[in-house]
Protein backbone atom coordinates (compact mmCIF):
# COMPACT_ATOMS: atom_id res chain seq x y z
CA UNK A 1 0.00 0.00 0.00
CA UNK A 2 3.15 2.19 0.76
CA UNK A 3 6.55 2.79 -0.87
CA UNK A 4 8.83 -0.23 -0.02
CA UNK A 5 10.43 0.42 3.04
CA UNK A 6 7.54 2.11 4.59
CA UNK A 7 5.29 -0.89 4.08
CA UNK A 8 7.95 -3.14 5.16
CA UNK A 9 8.80 -1.62 8.28
CA UNK A 10 4.45 -1.65 8.51
CA UNK A 11 4.64 -5.37 7.94
CA UNK A 12 7.79 -5.95 10.38
CA UNK A 13 5.59 -4.03 13.09
CA UNK A 14 2.54 -5.93 12.27
CA UNK A 15 4.00 -9.05 13.58
CA UNK A 16 4.53 -7.83 17.25
CA UNK A 17 2.10 -9.59 19.34
CA UNK A 18 -0.87 -7.20 20.18
CA UNK A 19 -0.07 -5.00 17.00
CA UNK A 20 -2.42 -5.21 14.56
CA UNK A 21 -2.57 -3.85 10.66
CA UNK A 22 -3.61 -0.38 12.39
CA UNK A 23 -1.32 -0.11 15.42
CA UNK A 24 1.37 -0.95 12.70
CA UNK A 25 0.56 2.00 10.92
CA UNK A 26 0.15 4.44 13.23
CA UNK A 27 3.81 3.08 14.97
CA UNK A 28 5.76 3.52 11.34
CA UNK A 29 4.16 7.13 10.77
CA UNK A 30 5.05 7.98 14.37
CA UNK A 31 8.88 6.46 13.97
CA UNK A 32 9.05 8.85 10.61
CA UNK A 33 8.13 11.36 12.41
CA UNK A 34 10.64 10.98 15.32
CA UNK A 35 13.80 12.78 15.54
CA UNK A 36 16.63 10.13 13.77
CA UNK A 37 19.09 9.79 16.72
CA UNK A 38 15.74 8.17 19.09
CA UNK A 39 14.88 6.07 16.14
CA UNK A 40 18.94 4.92 16.02
CA UNK A 41 18.72 4.53 19.93
CA UNK A 42 16.16 2.07 19.63
CA UNK A 43 17.44 0.41 16.63
CA UNK A 44 20.85 -0.26 18.45
CA UNK A 45 18.88 -1.57 21.57
CA UNK A 46 16.87 -4.04 19.40
CA UNK A 47 20.36 -5.37 17.53
CA UNK A 48 21.97 -5.34 21.00
CA UNK A 49 19.09 -7.20 22.38
CA UNK A 50 19.10 -10.06 19.90
CA UNK A 51 23.27 -10.35 20.08
CA UNK A 52 23.59 -10.25 23.73
CA UNK A 53 20.66 -11.76 25.57
CA UNK A 54 20.30 -15.22 26.27
CA UNK A 55 18.86 -17.95 28.59
CA UNK A 56 20.90 -18.21 32.07
CA UNK A 57 21.97 -21.58 32.18
CA UNK A 58 20.97 -22.55 35.71
CA UNK A 59 17.63 -21.18 35.93
CA UNK A 60 16.80 -20.25 32.63
CA UNK A 61 15.70 -16.96 33.66
CA UNK A 62 16.95 -13.80 30.70
CA UNK A 63 20.33 -12.97 31.14
CA UNK A 64 23.48 -11.14 29.66
CA UNK A 65 26.02 -14.06 30.72
CA UNK A 66 26.03 -17.53 30.80
CA UNK A 67 24.58 -16.98 34.18
CA UNK A 68 21.94 -14.35 35.41
CA UNK A 69 22.11 -11.76 38.43
CA UNK A 70 20.37 -13.56 40.50
CA UNK A 71 22.36 -16.75 40.46
CA UNK A 72 25.59 -15.15 40.52
CA UNK A 73 24.24 -13.10 43.58
CA UNK A 74 25.55 -15.10 47.00
CA UNK A 75 23.78 -13.09 49.15
CA UNK A 76 20.41 -15.08 47.84
CA UNK A 77 19.28 -18.36 49.35
CA UNK A 78 20.43 -21.04 47.78
CA UNK A 79 17.95 -22.88 49.74
CA UNK A 80 14.90 -22.10 48.33
CA UNK A 81 14.03 -22.43 44.49
CA UNK A 82 10.96 -20.57 43.28
CA UNK A 83 9.66 -22.40 40.20
CA UNK A 84 7.86 -20.21 37.85
CA UNK A 85 6.40 -20.77 34.22
CA UNK A 86 8.18 -17.84 32.43
CA UNK A 87 10.84 -15.06 33.31
CA UNK A 88 8.18 -12.72 33.79
CA UNK A 89 7.14 -14.01 36.74
CA UNK A 90 10.67 -13.31 38.08
CA UNK A 91 10.12 -10.02 37.50
CA UNK A 92 6.83 -9.55 39.09
CA UNK A 93 7.83 -12.22 42.27
CA UNK A 94 11.23 -9.63 42.60
CA UNK A 95 8.96 -6.35 42.94
CA UNK A 96 7.68 -7.62 46.03
CA UNK A 97 11.20 -7.06 47.92
CA UNK A 98 10.21 -10.70 49.94
CA UNK A 99 11.82 -13.60 48.20
CA UNK A 100 15.26 -13.86 48.47
CA UNK A 101 15.85 -17.38 47.33
CA UNK A 102 16.43 -18.59 43.71
CA UNK A 103 14.39 -19.44 40.47
CA UNK A 104 13.59 -21.78 38.09
CA UNK A 105 12.14 -20.90 34.80
CA UNK A 106 9.84 -23.78 33.36
CA UNK A 107 9.33 -22.20 29.87
CA UNK A 108 5.58 -22.82 30.18
CA UNK A 109 2.91 -25.09 32.02
CA UNK A 110 1.48 -28.60 31.14
CA UNK A 111 -1.26 -28.02 28.36
CA UNK A 112 -2.02 -31.66 26.78
CA UNK A 113 -4.84 -29.85 24.91
CA UNK A 114 -1.51 -27.65 22.98
CA UNK A 115 0.43 -30.93 23.03
CA UNK A 116 2.87 -29.69 25.73
CA UNK A 117 3.87 -32.37 28.46
CA UNK A 118 6.60 -32.31 31.57
CA UNK A 119 9.25 -33.43 28.38
CA UNK A 120 8.45 -30.09 26.65
CA UNK A 121 9.20 -28.16 29.92
CA UNK A 122 12.72 -27.32 31.91
CA UNK A 123 11.41 -30.28 34.65
CA UNK A 124 15.05 -32.49 34.13
CA UNK A 125 17.00 -29.50 34.57
CA UNK A 126 15.20 -28.29 37.89
CA UNK A 127 15.79 -32.06 38.67
CA UNK A 128 19.43 -31.90 38.13
CA UNK A 129 19.45 -28.81 39.96
CA UNK A 130 17.97 -30.53 43.04
CA UNK A 131 20.20 -33.51 42.95
CA UNK A 132 22.95 -32.11 44.78
CA UNK A 133 20.85 -32.06 48.11
CA UNK A 134 21.44 -28.23 48.71
CA UNK A 135 17.89 -26.81 48.42
CA UNK A 136 15.88 -27.56 51.23
CA UNK A 137 12.44 -25.95 50.20
CA UNK A 138 10.58 -25.69 46.71
CA UNK A 139 7.91 -23.10 45.68
CA UNK A 140 5.49 -23.97 43.06
CA UNK A 141 4.38 -20.35 41.81
CA UNK A 142 2.86 -21.43 38.52
CA UNK A 143 0.07 -19.36 37.66
CA UNK A 144 -3.36 -19.83 39.13
CA UNK A 145 -4.97 -21.25 36.95
CA UNK A 146 -5.89 -24.81 35.64
CA UNK A 147 -3.07 -25.58 33.68
CA UNK A 148 -0.28 -24.22 36.25
CA UNK A 149 -2.58 -26.45 39.10
CA UNK A 150 -2.24 -29.18 37.33
CA UNK A 151 1.92 -28.29 36.39
CA UNK A 152 2.61 -27.75 39.98
CA UNK A 153 0.54 -31.26 40.94
CA UNK A 154 2.52 -33.22 38.64
CA UNK A 155 5.79 -31.36 39.93
CA UNK A 156 4.91 -32.18 43.80
CA UNK A 157 4.25 -35.88 43.15
CA UNK A 158 7.49 -35.79 41.52
CA UNK A 159 9.23 -34.08 44.35
CA UNK A 160 7.67 -36.03 46.81
CA UNK A 161 10.61 -39.00 46.81
CA UNK A 162 13.25 -36.21 47.52
CA UNK A 163 11.72 -35.53 50.95
CA UNK A 164 11.73 -31.64 49.86
CA UNK A 165 9.49 -29.44 51.31
CA UNK A 166 7.51 -28.23 48.44
CA UNK A 167 5.07 -25.00 48.79
CA UNK A 168 2.61 -23.03 46.77
CA UNK A 169 1.77 -19.47 47.03
CA UNK A 170 -1.61 -18.81 48.91
CA UNK A 171 -4.66 -18.27 45.95
CA UNK A 172 -7.51 -15.61 47.50
CA UNK A 173 -8.70 -12.39 47.19
CA UNK A 174 -7.18 -9.18 45.35
CA UNK A 175 -5.95 -6.12 47.72
CA UNK A 176 -8.39 -3.40 47.13
CA UNK A 177 -10.90 -5.43 45.85
CA UNK A 178 -15.10 -5.62 46.98
CA UNK A 179 -16.09 -9.34 48.40
CA UNK A 180 -19.57 -9.28 46.65
CA UNK A 181 -17.59 -9.39 43.32
CA UNK A 182 -15.16 -12.13 44.21
CA UNK A 183 -16.43 -15.27 42.14
CA UNK A 184 -16.98 -18.16 43.98
CA UNK A 185 -13.91 -20.04 43.21
CA UNK A 186 -11.25 -17.61 44.48
CA UNK A 187 -13.58 -16.58 47.52
CA UNK A 188 -13.35 -20.41 48.40
CA UNK A 189 -9.69 -20.62 47.97
CA UNK A 190 -9.55 -18.00 50.22
CA UNK A 191 -11.41 -19.64 53.00
CA UNK A 192 -9.25 -22.56 52.28
CA UNK A 193 -6.13 -20.51 52.95
CA UNK A 194 -7.67 -18.75 55.88
CA UNK A 195 -5.23 -17.71 58.73
CA UNK A 196 -5.58 -17.28 62.10
CA UNK A 197 -5.49 -13.66 63.74
CA UNK A 198 -3.22 -13.71 66.22
CA UNK A 199 -3.79 -10.44 67.91
CA UNK B 1 -38.58 19.88 15.60
CA UNK B 2 -36.95 17.08 15.47
CA UNK B 3 -36.13 15.58 18.85
CA UNK B 4 -32.50 13.96 19.73
CA UNK B 5 -31.14 11.42 17.50
CA UNK B 6 -32.03 7.86 19.31
CA UNK B 7 -29.43 5.15 17.95
CA UNK B 8 -31.42 1.59 17.67
CA UNK B 9 -30.35 -0.76 19.54
CA UNK B 10 -31.99 -3.72 17.19
CA UNK B 11 -29.34 -4.98 16.05
CA UNK B 12 -27.79 -5.35 19.11
CA UNK B 13 -27.79 -9.33 19.89
CA UNK B 14 -27.97 -10.57 23.47
CA UNK B 15 -28.34 -14.42 23.99
CA UNK B 16 -27.86 -16.46 27.16
CA UNK B 17 -26.88 -20.45 27.41
CA UNK B 18 -24.57 -22.66 29.47
CA UNK B 19 -21.81 -24.69 28.31
CA UNK B 20 -18.87 -26.08 29.29
CA UNK B 21 -15.19 -24.39 28.80
CA UNK B 22 -12.70 -26.46 26.30
CA UNK B 23 -10.31 -24.23 25.90
CA UNK B 24 -8.72 -21.01 26.26
CA UNK B 25 -6.36 -19.24 24.23
CA UNK B 26 -4.63 -15.51 25.00
CA UNK B 27 -6.15 -12.44 23.14
CA UNK B 28 -4.19 -9.54 23.48
CA UNK B 29 -3.12 -8.24 26.58
CA UNK B 30 -5.62 -9.01 28.49
CA UNK B 31 -8.31 -11.10 27.09
CA UNK B 32 -8.82 -14.76 26.24
CA UNK B 33 -10.63 -16.23 23.31
CA UNK B 34 -13.14 -18.94 25.07
CA UNK B 35 -14.25 -22.29 23.23
CA UNK B 36 -17.10 -23.29 24.63
CA UNK B 37 -19.63 -26.36 24.00
CA UNK B 38 -22.85 -24.50 24.72
CA UNK B 39 -26.32 -26.68 25.17
CA UNK B 40 -28.14 -24.93 22.95
CA UNK B 41 -25.69 -23.36 20.49
CA UNK B 42 -23.06 -25.86 19.82
CA UNK B 43 -19.65 -25.24 20.21
CA UNK B 44 -19.62 -21.30 20.38
CA UNK B 45 -16.21 -19.13 20.64
CA UNK B 46 -16.34 -16.01 22.46
CA UNK B 47 -13.88 -13.26 24.05
CA UNK B 48 -13.93 -12.38 27.64
CA UNK B 49 -12.42 -9.27 27.96
CA UNK B 50 -9.90 -8.52 30.83
CA UNK B 51 -10.01 -11.85 32.00
CA UNK B 52 -6.69 -12.52 33.01
CA UNK B 53 -6.37 -9.84 34.93
CA UNK B 54 -5.99 -10.58 38.82
CA UNK B 55 -9.20 -8.28 39.14
CA UNK B 56 -11.38 -10.11 36.66
CA UNK B 57 -14.67 -10.42 38.23
CA UNK B 58 -14.85 -13.55 36.11
CA UNK B 59 -11.79 -14.60 34.90
CA UNK B 60 -11.47 -18.12 37.12
CA UNK B 61 -15.14 -19.00 35.97
CA UNK B 62 -13.83 -19.21 32.31
CA UNK B 63 -11.19 -21.72 32.82
CA UNK B 64 -11.54 -25.17 31.10
CA UNK B 65 -13.62 -27.85 32.63
CA UNK B 66 -16.29 -24.97 34.03
CA UNK B 67 -19.65 -25.50 33.91
CA UNK B 68 -20.84 -21.90 33.60
CA UNK B 69 -24.22 -19.93 32.62
CA UNK B 70 -23.04 -16.83 30.04
CA UNK B 71 -24.69 -13.58 28.82
CA UNK B 72 -23.20 -13.28 25.66
CA UNK B 73 -23.27 -11.03 22.71
CA UNK B 74 -22.96 -11.55 18.91
CA UNK B 75 -20.31 -10.35 17.62
CA UNK B 76 -19.28 -9.54 13.79
CA UNK B 77 -16.36 -12.51 14.14
CA UNK B 78 -16.18 -13.63 17.99
CA UNK B 79 -19.25 -13.16 20.39
CA UNK B 80 -18.18 -11.07 23.67
CA UNK B 81 -18.99 -13.02 26.97
CA UNK B 82 -20.79 -10.24 29.64
CA UNK B 83 -21.56 -12.25 31.94
CA UNK B 84 -20.30 -15.44 33.85
CA UNK B 85 -21.59 -17.68 36.39
CA UNK B 86 -20.63 -21.07 37.70
CA UNK B 87 -23.14 -23.56 37.23
CA UNK B 88 -20.04 -26.21 38.54
CA UNK B 89 -16.40 -26.32 38.20
CA UNK B 90 -15.22 -29.52 37.53
CA UNK B 91 -11.68 -28.55 37.09
CA UNK B 92 -10.79 -28.05 40.71
CA UNK B 93 -10.87 -31.62 41.89
CA UNK B 94 -8.98 -32.83 38.50
CA UNK B 95 -6.08 -30.21 38.46
CA UNK B 96 -5.48 -32.07 42.20
CA UNK B 97 -5.21 -35.47 40.22
CA UNK B 98 -2.67 -35.63 37.06
CA UNK B 99 -4.49 -39.01 35.17
CA UNK B 100 -7.78 -37.19 35.92
CA UNK B 101 -6.62 -34.08 34.82
CA UNK B 102 -4.79 -35.48 31.42
CA UNK B 103 -8.09 -37.86 30.80
CA UNK B 104 -10.30 -34.86 31.41
CA UNK B 105 -8.14 -32.38 28.83
CA UNK B 106 -8.48 -35.70 26.18
CA UNK B 107 -12.44 -35.38 26.86
CA UNK B 108 -12.48 -31.89 26.40
CA UNK B 109 -10.17 -31.68 23.04
CA UNK B 110 -12.20 -34.72 21.77
CA UNK B 111 -15.57 -32.76 22.40
CA UNK B 112 -13.95 -29.67 20.23
CA UNK B 113 -13.14 -31.98 17.71
CA UNK B 114 -16.75 -34.00 17.48
CA UNK B 115 -18.10 -30.33 17.07
CA UNK B 116 -16.45 -28.58 13.84
CA UNK B 117 -19.15 -26.44 12.61
CA UNK B 118 -19.47 -23.42 14.90
CA UNK B 119 -22.93 -22.57 16.59
CA UNK B 120 -24.74 -26.00 15.47
CA UNK B 121 -26.80 -27.63 18.17
CA UNK B 122 -25.63 -30.46 19.34
CA UNK B 123 -26.92 -31.12 23.31
CA UNK B 124 -26.25 -34.84 22.55
CA UNK B 125 -22.31 -33.91 22.66
CA UNK B 126 -22.78 -31.51 25.58
CA UNK B 127 -24.41 -33.64 27.46
CA UNK B 128 -22.25 -36.54 27.06
CA UNK B 129 -19.24 -34.34 28.04
CA UNK B 130 -21.25 -33.15 31.39
CA UNK B 131 -21.75 -36.98 32.39
CA UNK B 132 -18.24 -37.61 31.18
CA UNK B 133 -16.54 -34.80 33.38
CA UNK B 134 -18.98 -35.66 36.37
CA UNK B 135 -17.89 -39.83 36.19
CA UNK B 136 -14.49 -38.04 36.52
CA UNK B 137 -14.53 -35.78 39.51
CA UNK B 138 -16.45 -38.23 41.27
CA UNK B 139 -13.50 -40.50 41.75
CA UNK B 140 -15.51 -43.73 41.55
CA UNK B 141 -13.80 -45.29 38.53
CA UNK B 142 -10.06 -45.66 36.96
CA UNK B 143 -9.92 -42.29 34.67
CA UNK B 144 -8.50 -44.41 32.06
CA UNK B 145 -12.40 -46.06 31.89
CA UNK B 146 -14.17 -43.17 32.18
CA UNK B 147 -11.95 -41.55 29.13
CA UNK B 148 -12.72 -44.83 27.08
CA UNK B 149 -15.92 -44.99 27.68
CA UNK B 150 -16.30 -41.38 26.54
CA UNK B 151 -14.67 -41.47 23.48
CA UNK B 152 -16.86 -45.17 22.79
CA UNK B 153 -20.11 -43.03 23.29
CA UNK B 154 -18.93 -39.83 21.72
CA UNK B 155 -18.34 -41.89 18.32
CA UNK B 156 -21.76 -43.48 19.13
CA UNK B 157 -23.58 -39.67 19.54
CA UNK B 158 -21.59 -38.83 15.96
CA UNK B 159 -22.75 -42.37 14.40
CA UNK B 160 -19.47 -43.99 14.76
CA UNK B 161 -20.13 -46.56 17.07
CA UNK B 162 -17.49 -49.57 16.19
CA UNK B 163 -19.92 -52.87 15.67
CA UNK B 164 -18.67 -54.67 18.71
CA UNK B 165 -21.96 -57.14 18.44
CA UNK B 166 -21.83 -57.83 14.25
CA UNK B 167 -19.35 -58.05 11.95
CA UNK B 168 -18.55 -54.58 10.71
CA UNK B 169 -18.62 -56.20 7.28
CA UNK B 170 -20.70 -58.42 6.10
CA UNK B 171 -23.40 -57.92 9.67
CA UNK B 172 -23.06 -61.60 11.02
CA UNK B 173 -24.29 -61.94 14.41
CA UNK B 174 -21.37 -61.72 17.53
CA UNK B 175 -18.45 -62.95 15.21
CA UNK B 176 -16.89 -63.62 18.54
CA UNK B 177 -18.87 -66.99 19.58
CA UNK B 178 -20.27 -67.62 16.18
CA UNK B 179 -16.85 -67.77 14.27
CA UNK B 180 -14.48 -67.69 16.52
CA UNK B 181 -12.87 -64.48 15.20
CA UNK B 182 -11.34 -61.69 17.53
CA UNK B 183 -10.59 -59.52 14.72
CA UNK B 184 -10.95 -56.41 15.38
CA UNK B 185 -10.32 -53.53 12.04
CA UNK B 186 -10.31 -50.37 12.94
CA UNK B 187 -10.70 -49.18 9.42
CA UNK B 188 -13.43 -51.75 8.33
CA UNK B 189 -15.48 -50.60 11.73
CA UNK B 190 -15.33 -53.08 14.50
CA UNK B 191 -15.27 -56.60 14.61
CA UNK B 192 -15.24 -58.87 11.85
CA UNK B 193 -15.54 -62.47 10.95
CA UNK B 194 -12.99 -64.79 10.27
CA UNK B 195 -13.45 -64.53 6.10
CA UNK B 196 -13.87 -60.74 6.41
CA UNK B 197 -10.56 -60.07 8.58
CA UNK B 198 -8.75 -57.45 6.44
CA UNK B 199 -4.56 -58.15 6.69
CA UNK B 200 -3.29 -55.79 9.43
CA UNK B 201 -6.43 -56.48 11.80
CA UNK B 202 -5.96 -56.51 15.22
CA UNK B 203 -6.52 -59.78 17.92
CA UNK B 204 -7.62 -58.27 21.15
CA UNK B 205 -8.28 -60.85 23.93
CA UNK B 206 -11.70 -61.70 24.32
CA UNK B 207 -11.88 -59.53 27.56
CA UNK B 208 -10.76 -56.75 25.82
CA UNK B 209 -13.63 -57.08 23.98
CA UNK B 210 -16.21 -57.60 26.65
CA UNK B 211 -14.44 -54.53 28.46
CA UNK B 212 -15.82 -52.13 25.10
CA UNK B 213 -19.06 -53.68 25.01
CA UNK B 214 -19.25 -53.18 29.01
CA UNK B 215 -17.91 -49.19 28.51
CA UNK B 216 -20.46 -48.43 25.82
CA UNK B 217 -23.23 -50.09 27.69
CA UNK B 218 -22.21 -47.88 30.51
CA UNK B 219 -22.38 -51.93 32.45
CA UNK B 220 -19.83 -50.43 35.10
CA UNK B 221 -19.98 -53.42 37.18
CA UNK B 222 -18.36 -55.50 34.85
CA UNK B 223 -15.55 -52.60 33.55
CA UNK B 224 -14.47 -51.83 37.14
CA UNK B 225 -13.26 -55.52 37.86
CA UNK B 226 -11.74 -56.10 34.63
CA UNK B 227 -7.85 -56.48 34.47
CA UNK B 228 -5.17 -53.69 33.54
CA UNK B 229 -3.76 -55.63 30.72
CA UNK B 230 -7.00 -55.51 29.09
CA UNK B 231 -7.83 -51.98 30.48
CA UNK B 232 -4.22 -51.04 28.41
CA UNK B 233 -5.46 -52.66 25.12
CA UNK B 234 -9.04 -51.35 25.03
CA UNK B 235 -7.75 -48.06 25.66
CA UNK B 236 -5.05 -48.46 22.17
CA UNK B 237 -7.64 -49.39 20.18
CA UNK B 238 -10.13 -46.82 21.37
CA UNK B 239 -7.82 -44.17 20.53
CA UNK B 240 -6.76 -45.91 17.58
CA UNK B 241 -10.62 -45.82 16.79
CA UNK B 242 -11.70 -42.30 17.46
CA UNK B 243 -8.47 -41.03 15.57
CA UNK B 244 -9.36 -42.72 12.44
CA UNK B 245 -12.58 -41.61 12.06
CA UNK B 246 -11.92 -38.21 13.69
CA UNK B 247 -9.40 -38.32 10.80
CA UNK B 248 -7.40 -36.45 12.86
CA UNK B 249 -4.99 -36.95 15.72
CA UNK B 250 -5.93 -36.16 19.72
CA UNK B 251 -2.69 -34.45 20.59
CA UNK B 252 -4.29 -34.64 24.47
CA UNK B 253 -4.46 -38.52 23.95
CA UNK B 254 -0.38 -38.74 23.97
CA UNK B 255 0.18 -37.33 27.37
CA UNK B 256 -2.92 -39.30 29.30
CA UNK B 257 -1.15 -40.72 32.46
CA UNK B 258 -2.37 -43.82 33.24
CA UNK B 259 -2.87 -44.73 37.31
Amino acid sequence: MYEGIVQSLIDELGRLPGVGPKGAQRIAFHLLATDATDVRRLASVLVEVTERVRFCRICGNVAEEEECRICRDPRRDASVICVVEEPKDIAAIEKIREFRGRYHVLGGAISPIDGIGPDDLRTRELMVRLSDGAVTEVILATNPNLEGEATATYLARLLKPLGLRVTRPASGLPVGGDLEYADEVTLGRAFEGRRLLDV
Amino acid sequence: MAGPAVRDNDTVSLYRDDGIVLRTQKLGEADRIVTILTRRNGRVRAVGKGVRRTKSRFGARLEPFTHVDLLLYTGRSLDVITQAETVRAYGGPLAVDYPRYTSGTAMLETAERFTPVEKEPIIRQFLLLVGGLRALGERVHDPRLVLDAYLLRTLAVAGYAPALDECAVCGTPDPVNTTGSRSFAVPAGGLTCRSCRPPGAASPAVATIALMRSLLRGDWAQADISQARHQVECSGLVAAYVQWHLEHSIRSLRHVEHV
